[in-house]
């Protein structure tokens, strides 16, 4: 079958798409997209996390078809342009938040919808948010430090905040 | 395979009609695991995505009706009020992408015993509208689950929704786990008091071959609540009544050893939830406006 379905900003077809497939296989296999990656297949890594209409979910779990005339927002199209990264991608740059960077796209995704709802996430919110993507490398506290700087970051652009901790 | 995609209920219902081996899918939590591991290769899938009358939930006469395609993160943020038990059990489901995307009506069709939303179902008395071409039936949570994987519903049938009433009584949802997301229940348990009908509502997750009741903890609790006129009172419970009303609930359960952990480490966990959340529950029935039965 055709799926048609707009992927950061521009309107995509994929066509001989089986119908049992997954949107994260149309992405990385039909589409030249291979920044989320496919990893658990199931769910559990987080790892394939991509927008489907603004709303951050495992593209491992979405059926292609039900991808049709929505819109996708992959880790490709949160940097702006071809040199300008995202805060959250500045952040995890500058935290070396990043080992072998199998986990990051997803990461990165989960971490901007965190900041994009959350003026300033508490711990626990950041773990909670990023609760559903695995890193074997880090031990997570250089991806917890990526994105406090980057939420604190955003606050002060939206005009300061008073409660920044140091 | 085909890929069905209705765009109205009735078209989903004609459909599932047409081709009852067509497997419904929503937020493909479940769905798309048994694809992508080759465990499933159904005729069709049915794609409910875009039947927007599911993904609507609404209230009348102190009872919600909750469309099987609203996900979890819609029931935390929008219904936590009035569903505080429902909203307690999505809390736990997965992880936030999970949440985004699964529903109470894949949890419904899927029927696992580990579904985390089984156990507040059965506490709080609901019942699940079931429809087809041939009509809408209403079907109590208690005679939903008929097996491992294995519901109430006919090969024509689709999961419409879900009826609860709005919490007339404290409500608590309690999970074991080896951790706080992504989590399958090694054991779960739901506990619901009915004050305005003297009832205690029970129900118990991922340690018997479908999510159950523990019927005689409810009777034994609702017996010692109306006999000691503690419904009126709100005097405190004394610890035998929990220790009891715990053993109870693992006397009611059925569990086996797996992989997750083994049978006697699940009653011996269920005892312990139960004793918890009747203490959670019964400190919040003291301190809140819950009005009891004349």
């Amino acid at each position: 079958m055709r799926v048609t379905f707009t992927v950061n900003g521009e309107r995509r077809e994929a066509d001989d798409v089986w119908e049992g497939e997954s949107l994260l296989y149309v992405l990385r296999e039909r589409l030249g997209l291979p920044g989320s990656k496919n990893a658990c297949e199931q769910g559990e890594c987080g790892s394939c996390t991509v927008y489907l209409d603004g709303v951050p979910v495992c593209s491992c779990l979405v059926a292609a078809g039900q991808a049709q005339d929505r819109e996708v927002r992959t880790v490709e199209g949160l940097a702006e342009g071809e040199d300008r990264l995202d805060p959250v991608q500045e952040a995890f740059v500058e935290a070396g938040a990043v080992q072998c960077g199998f986990c990051t796209p997803g990461l990165l995704v989960a971490a901007h919808d965190l900041i994009a709802r959350t003026g300033q996430p508490s711990d626990a919110e950041i773990r909670e948010a990023l609760a559903g993507n695995l890193c074997r490398c880090t031990g997570y506290e250089k991806i917890m430090e990526a994105v406090r700087l980057a939420a604190a970051r955003r606050a002060e652009t939206r005009g300061g905040s008073p409660e920044v901790g140091p | 395979m085909d890929f069905l995609r209705p765009g109205s209920w009735a078209e989903a219902l004609e459909a599932k009609a047409a081709l009852p081996d067509a497997v419904p899918i929503a937020g493909g939590t479940d769905v798309m695991v048994e694809i992508n591991f080759d465990h499933r290769r159904p005729p069709a899938l049915l794609d409910l995505n875009r039947v927007a009358e599911l993904a609507e939930w609404s209230e009348r006469d102190g009872r919600v009706r909750l469309g099987a395609g609203v996900p979890y993160a819609r029931i935390i943020a929008e219904l936590g009020d009035r569903l505080p038990g429902l909203a307690m059990a999505s809390r736990t489901v997965g992880s936030p992408q999970i949440r985004n995307r699964g529903t109470v009506g894949g949890n419904l069709g899927a029927a696992s015993p580990a579904g985390d939303s089984h156990p507040v179902l059965l506490a709080t008395d609901a019942d699940v509208e079931v429809a087809s071409t041939r009509g809408v039936r209403m079907v109590p949570a208690v005679e939903f689950y008929r097996g491992v994987k294995r519901n109430a519903l006919e090969p024509d049938e689709l999961v419409a929704a879900v009826h609860l009433d709005v919490a007339r009584g404290p409500q608590q949802f309690a999970k074991v786990g080896t951790r706080n997301a992504m989590v399958i229940a090694v054991c779960a348990f739901g506990l619901a008091l009915h004050p305005d009908r003297g009832r205690v509502g029970t129900g118990i997750g991922s340690a018997a071959p479908t999510p159950r009741r523990a019927t005689e903890a409810e009777e034994f609790l609702a017996a010692e609540l109306a006999d000691t006129g503690l419904w009126e009172s709100r005097g405190p419970l004394a610890e035998s009544v929990r220790r009891r009303f715990g053993e109870l609930v693992a006397r009611a359960a059925s569990p086996i050893d797996d992989v997750r952990a083994t049978a006697a480490y699940r009653r011996h966990a269920l005892s312990v939830l139960a004793r918890r959340t009747l203490g959670w529950v019964w400190d919040q029935y003291r301190e809140g406006g819950w009005s009891a039965c004349a």
